[in-house]
Formats: C-alpha cells, structure tokens, sequence
C-alpha cells in the first residue's frame, strides 16, 4: 500500500494505525495545513501541540473528515488509516466516524438522557440486538469513561444536567460506545477546572490500552504528561514529530524549543 | 505597562471631590437615563392605551351581535283550525290570523290593550304564518297542545331595543312604522318581546341583504377551517422540508443565495398579488372550483409559505452546531443528525412559526376576494368532509368584509360581533402556540 518514499522513513509500520503523507489543507485561498507528514501509532497517546491558530484543530479534523462538513475546505494528499485512504470516494464518513471518535472542545451531550446520549452511536450503527445488549453497552462505555459510579443511579435523567467535567466524560463514553480504533480529543479540557482534567487525563491513559488516542492540546505540561509521541505544528507546519520526553527535553528545531520555553506562541 | 505611570493632567482633577456629592457630568448622565426611562413608560401606556381603546370599542360594538330580540308567544292550535287554515286558498295568512287572535288574547289578559294589524306583525317578525304551518305540517303530533313560538325580531326591532334606533330617528317605511313602536312597547310590557343570546349567529350561515337577523358566521368558521387545513397540511410539509434542505444541506453558492433573497421578498408581497396569482393559476388554468375553501387554501398556503421557511431557518440556525458536531463524530449521517437531534431542538420555533403563519392565513381578506370567497353562501354547511374543500364557501375575515360593506346597519353589528370571533380564533391559536412551546422547549 504505502509508497516507496515512505518506507525510507523511519517508522515501525507495523503500529501505524494513521499515516498521513504531505497532507494540504486549504479553506477557500488560505493555506491552513502544509506538507504534514506524519504516523500516529496504534496504542498510543499522541499529543498535537502548539499556538492558536497553528493547525493542530484542522488536522485533526481532517482524520475523520469533520471538515467535510465546512463548503470551503479542501483536503489533498493522503490520509491513511490502516493502509486505507480515507479520502478514497469509497469511503463513507459515516463509516468512517464510527471507526475514529471524536471528542470535542466543549462538552456537547445531546439534550437527551445519558442512557440516550451513550446509546445513540450504538442504536444507528445496529450494535445492539436487544435492550439488555444495549444496557451493557452502554454501561461498559460509561465505565470505560470513569463516569459509571457517578450516573449509574440517574441514567434517564438529562445529560445536560451534569458538571462540565461529568460531561466531558459521558462525550467520551459516548465516542468509545461506538467501538471505534481511534479516538480524537480536540482540547477536552479547555471547558474544566483542574479536577476534572486530572480525572479526563487519567481516563485519557487508561484509554490507551484499547485505541490509538489523538489529542489537541495548548498545554505544553498536560502533553508532557499525557502522551508518548508529541507533534508541534507552528503555522500550518508539522514542524517536529518524536518521542514527547524527547520533544519536552531535547528538541531538534529551534522553533519547538522556543514554543517550549515560552518564546513564541 | 510602562504607561502607567503617565496620568494623563486633565483627568487628575475630575477624580477628585466628595463621592458624597454628584458631579456635574453624573448628574447629566443620570437626567439623560431619566428621560430615557420617561420616553419608554410614555411608549408603552401610549401602545396599552390604544389596546384599551381598541379592545373596548370591538367588544362595545360586537356583543350586540350576539343577542337578538324575540317574540316569545305560546299557541295552542286545534286539529280542527288545523284542516280549516288548510282547506283555505291563502293557507299562511289562515296561520297569521290564528297568531294575531293569540296576541291579542294574551295581550288583553294582562290589561294592555293595543291597536294592531297583520301587517304590523309582518314588520315586526316577519311572515309568522308561514313558519306556523311549516312547524303544525313537520308535527303534526303537537296539535291540540300548547307550544311555545320564539320568533326573532326584525333588525329594526333589535335596533330598537339596542339604542340604534329611537322613535326620533325612525324612519317610516316599509320596514318599520312609528305606530309599530307602540306595539313594540307594549309587547315588551307584556314580556312577550325581549332580548336573549344569538345563536344563530354563531352558528348559522349567512342570511339576504334585508335579513340582516339572521345572519350567522358559523358556516365561515366552517370555511375558514377547512381553508387553514389545506394551509397546514401544505404549507408544514413543503416549508420545513425547504428550510431544512436550504439550511442543512444545500451548498452555498450563488444560486442558493438568489432562493434565500427571493423567499425574503416573497415574505413582503402583498396578499393580493397572491389573490390575483391564485385566480390565474388555480381557476382560471387549473380549474378548480371557484370559491371553494380548497383554493383559498391554496393561495393562502403561497402566502404562508415564506413564513414558515423564514422561521424555521431561523430556529434551524439557532441548534448549536456543537450539537451537529456531536452527532456527526459518533457517525450518524447528515439526515440523522438532522431528524435526530437538530429537528426536535427547533421544534418550539417551527411550531410558533407554522402556528403565526396561520394566523396570519386567517385573517387574511384581499386574496380571498379575488378568488371569490365573498359571495353570499345560501347553501350554509358543506355536506361532508370532502365538499368543505370543494363546494362555495366564505372565509371569516371576507365574510366579515362582506356585512360591513352591506346597507342595513344591523349588519354593522354583524361586522363587529364576526371580527370578536375572528379575534377569539386568532388568540386560541396563540395560546396553543405558547403552551406547544413551552412543552416542546428542553429546559435543560
């Protein structure tokens, strides 16, 4: 599948579940993405860095197609998730947001129940065959987002009524109830307190051991603690992709190291 | 912030003095905001006061339409005056004799004692024998006991007895003469004539020109009802399946601009552009009948329709997109995201949106005109469900229109006791438009 330009790089292709090569994205004449390469890893918690504005958000909107959704939005090169193009007219976004999550910036439970709000995924892609299937759908996607002790007694009441942080995790339940290989996490936190994000960022490495996770984050300190491999975008550019400790301690591109010590951005 | 530091000299001494003490420029501010609250109470008791003014004169006008006088006589009629008054060669006036030798009987009982003639009877309630032999030949069971005749009386006799007309400013004539308010007192002394609630008037149809008495608004509500059918059973559909398609799906491009324009202009066409659309297209092409509530509904359904689509977009736009987002990320389709979560989250406004669409539909007169819904309606009620679309009917607001542009001045009445109606429907409608909003509206 992949071409031969790409097996020069030094990547383990055996773990990448998402490969993106010389990816340009442009909204309507703007240049927002430019030549991104890049490969997140299966079982692996990548952090996308850096200042407002950079990127990061598009990109990751591009491994779902969210940005399908925006008229003047316009993706090129190749995205690939397990050696499939997910630009390729053959693949239905449907299909392919039930396979990559998304979690948003803000909390954003529909106005229904949390039984409604985790049940919804599973009802329209047909994962259930019968209620008490469902039930334990829903409750094993409410456990896996460390939110099941807290609603497990309130499931009909309203998904809207919970704290800013009990949301953000039942968004969370509701993207992992789908079964999905992948789970993007655009600025999760940037909606809680300092508790609430300790606990998202917990959930976020229990999470690990089942998906590949993508997260957007402006904190430099969070991606030091969340992930393993850390990308730094700097004005459309992926300007250096590694090892986070490495990225944190010694980075190879100036720009990284000013970002990171605080000099841009 | 090095700047700090540089305090600008002129605003030094405006900071200093008493807080205890206004300055000049408080003070001016404060009188400003005085007077702003000043021209916002005027408004608003200017805006009540014309409401008052307004809802006091349509009631003070309207409610003598629903009351008319009557003649409440009871007769007792033999078998034998029965074939009498039928073997006779001019049968209702048999029956109008039999009536007056009542009246004047009862009238002598009480010691009132009045001159009168059958032709006096006549102006006062009509042709009384013909609706004796018309009731003792539908039962003919009832003869030989006493029944009780309530008889509406004439318009003039209601203006009478409303304060319309008085004995200074009657006109003699055919209908009425002076004499017959000597009549009319003494009846009235007599308590056979006097005033009670019209229900024909709620539930009747429209009567002639010269019967303004009998005179009913019900068989245009009944139009009024099926043309607000066919609006919303149209006009629902087609506008939130536009609205949805426009705001949902369709791309943004110059095309789709040049629809979003036109519907707004469209919003602002008068109604008689429609009228005179509906005439062209739905009679004289498509040949629809002609006065049917069906067309009325029709044309009414174009006037609608740029409403609804306007309104609903506007609570379509209103969903937080996060909401779309959501859906769209755990892999629901654009149609699921819509019907699933978009939709219901808009519904409260679509509904007040539909809801004062229709109201609007309602009291809309001029299309109607065109399209011939004001013709006088002798047939009254349709005769089913399917003939309330087709068969001539009349719409409450050109019915309305219709009594007032009439001669006789009881019409008049009829005008303002039809808009009370009018109104009564428009604010139901409201009200379930707010109770609808508020059961729909997810307060959480």
């Amino acid at each position: 599948m992949y071409d031969a330009p790409q097996t020069q790089r030094e990547v383990d292709l055996t773990q990448t579940k998402i490969a993106a090569r010389n990816v340009q994205v442009y909204y309507g004449d703007t240049h927002a993405i430019k030549d991104v390469d890049v490969n997140i890893e299966d079982k692996t918690v990548t952090a996308f860095i850096g200042p407002s504005g950079c990127g990061k958000s598009t990109f990751l909107r591009c491994l779902n197609r969210m940005n399908d959704t925006i008229d003047v939005c316009r993706v090129e090169g190749d995205i690939l998730i397990d050696g499939e193009d997910i630009y390729d007219k053959r693949v239905d976004p449907v299909q392919l947001r039930a396979k990559v999550g998304m979690v948003f910036q803000k909390p954003n439970p529909f106005p229904k129940s949390i039984y409604d709000n985790v049940a919804y995924g599973p009802r329209i892609h047909g994962l259930a065959k019968n209620k008490a299937d469902l039930d334990d759908i829903v409750e094993r996607a409410l456990r896996r987002g460390a939110i099941w002790d807290e609603v497990k007694d309130r499931l009909q009441s309203p998904g809207t009524g919970l704290s800013g942080g009990q949301q953000q995790r039942l968004c969370i339940a509701r993207a992992v109830a789908t079964e999905p290989e992948v789970l993007l996490m655009d600025e999760p936190w940037s909606a809680l307190d300092p508790i609430a994000t300790a606990q998202v960022e917990e959930l976020i490495d229990e999470l690990r051991q089942n998906y590949s996770v993508v997260i957007v984050t402006h904190s430099m300190q969070q991606a030091a603690r969340v992930s393993q491999k850390t990308a730094f975008f700097h004005l459309g550019n992926l300007v250096e992709f590694g090892e986070t400790g490495q990225i944190f301690t010694n980075p190879e591109d100036p720009r990284t190291e000013s970002y990171i010590t605080g000099r841009i951005g | 912030m090095s700047d700090a530091s540089l305090q600008s000299p002129s605003a030094a001494p405006a900071r200093k003095g008493s807080l205890h003490r206004q300055d000049e420029r408080t003070r001016k501010r404060n009188a400003a905001e005085a007077r702003f609250r000043g021209y916002g109470i005027a408004a608003i008791a200017v805006g009540v006061f014309f409401l008052v003014v307004l809802a006091f004169s349509i009631i003070r006008s309207g409610v003598p339409a629903f009351t008319h006088t009557v003649l409440d006589v009871e007769i007792t009629l033999t078998q034998q005056q029965f074939d009498e008054a039928e073997a006779q060669l001019f049968k209702t006036k048999a029956y109008a004799g039999y009536f007056n030798a009542t009246l004047t009987a009862e009238l002598e009982r009480r010691g009132i004692s009045v001159p009168f003639d059958e032709a006096a009877i006549e102006r006062l309630a009509g042709k009384v024998g013909g609706t004796l032999r018309e009731f003792y030949r539908a039962n003919p069971d009832q003869l030989g006991q006493p029944v009780t005749f309530e008889l509406p009386a004439s318009s003039r006799v209601d203006g009478y007895f409303n304060g319309r007309v008085s004995r200074d400013t009657l006109q003699e004539s055919r209908f009425l003469m002076l004499a017959d308010l000597d009549l009319v007192d003494a009846l009235s002394e007599a308590g056979i004539i006097h005033g009670t609630f019209n229900w024909n008037f709620i539930t009747g149809a429209d009567s002639g020109v010269d019967n303004p008495g009998g005179a009913g608004i019900g068989a245009s509500v009944v139009g009024s009802f099926f043309m607000m059918l066919v609006v919303l059973f149209l006009s629902l559909p087609i506008g939130v399946a536009a609205s949805i398609y426009l705001e949902e799906f369709a791309p943004q491009n110059r095309f789709t601009d040049l629809i979003e324009v036109n519907i707004s202009n469209l919003a602002a066409v008068p109604s008689i552009v429609f009228g005179i659309l509906g005439l062209a297209v739905f009679i004289q092409f498509a040949h629809l009948p002609q006065s049917a509530p069906l067309v009325g509904g029709l044309v009414l359904t174009l006037m609608t329709l740029p409403t609804i689509i306007i309104s609903t977009r506007a609570s379509l736009k209103a969903v937080p997109p996060s909401i779309r987002d959501a859906a769209l990320g755990v892999g629901a389709s654009k149609m699921q995201a819509v019907f699933h979560h978009v939709l219901p989250l808009a519904m409260p406004g679509i509904l007040t949106g539909t809801i004062i669409g229709l109201a609007q539909a309602l009291g809309e007169t001029a299309p109607l005109l065109l399209i011939g819904m004001v013709g006088f309606v002798a047939r009254g009620y349709p005769d089913g469900f399917i003939a309330g679309f087709t068969e001539p009917n009349s719409a409450m607001p050109a019915q309305i229109y219709t009594w007032a542009a009439r001669a006789d001045a009881s019409f008049y009445d009829k005008a303002w006791g039809g808009i009370i109606i009018l109104l009564i429907f428009l604010l139901t409608m409201n009200i379930i438009a707010i109770i609808l909003r508020r059961r729909f509206e997810r307060r959480w």
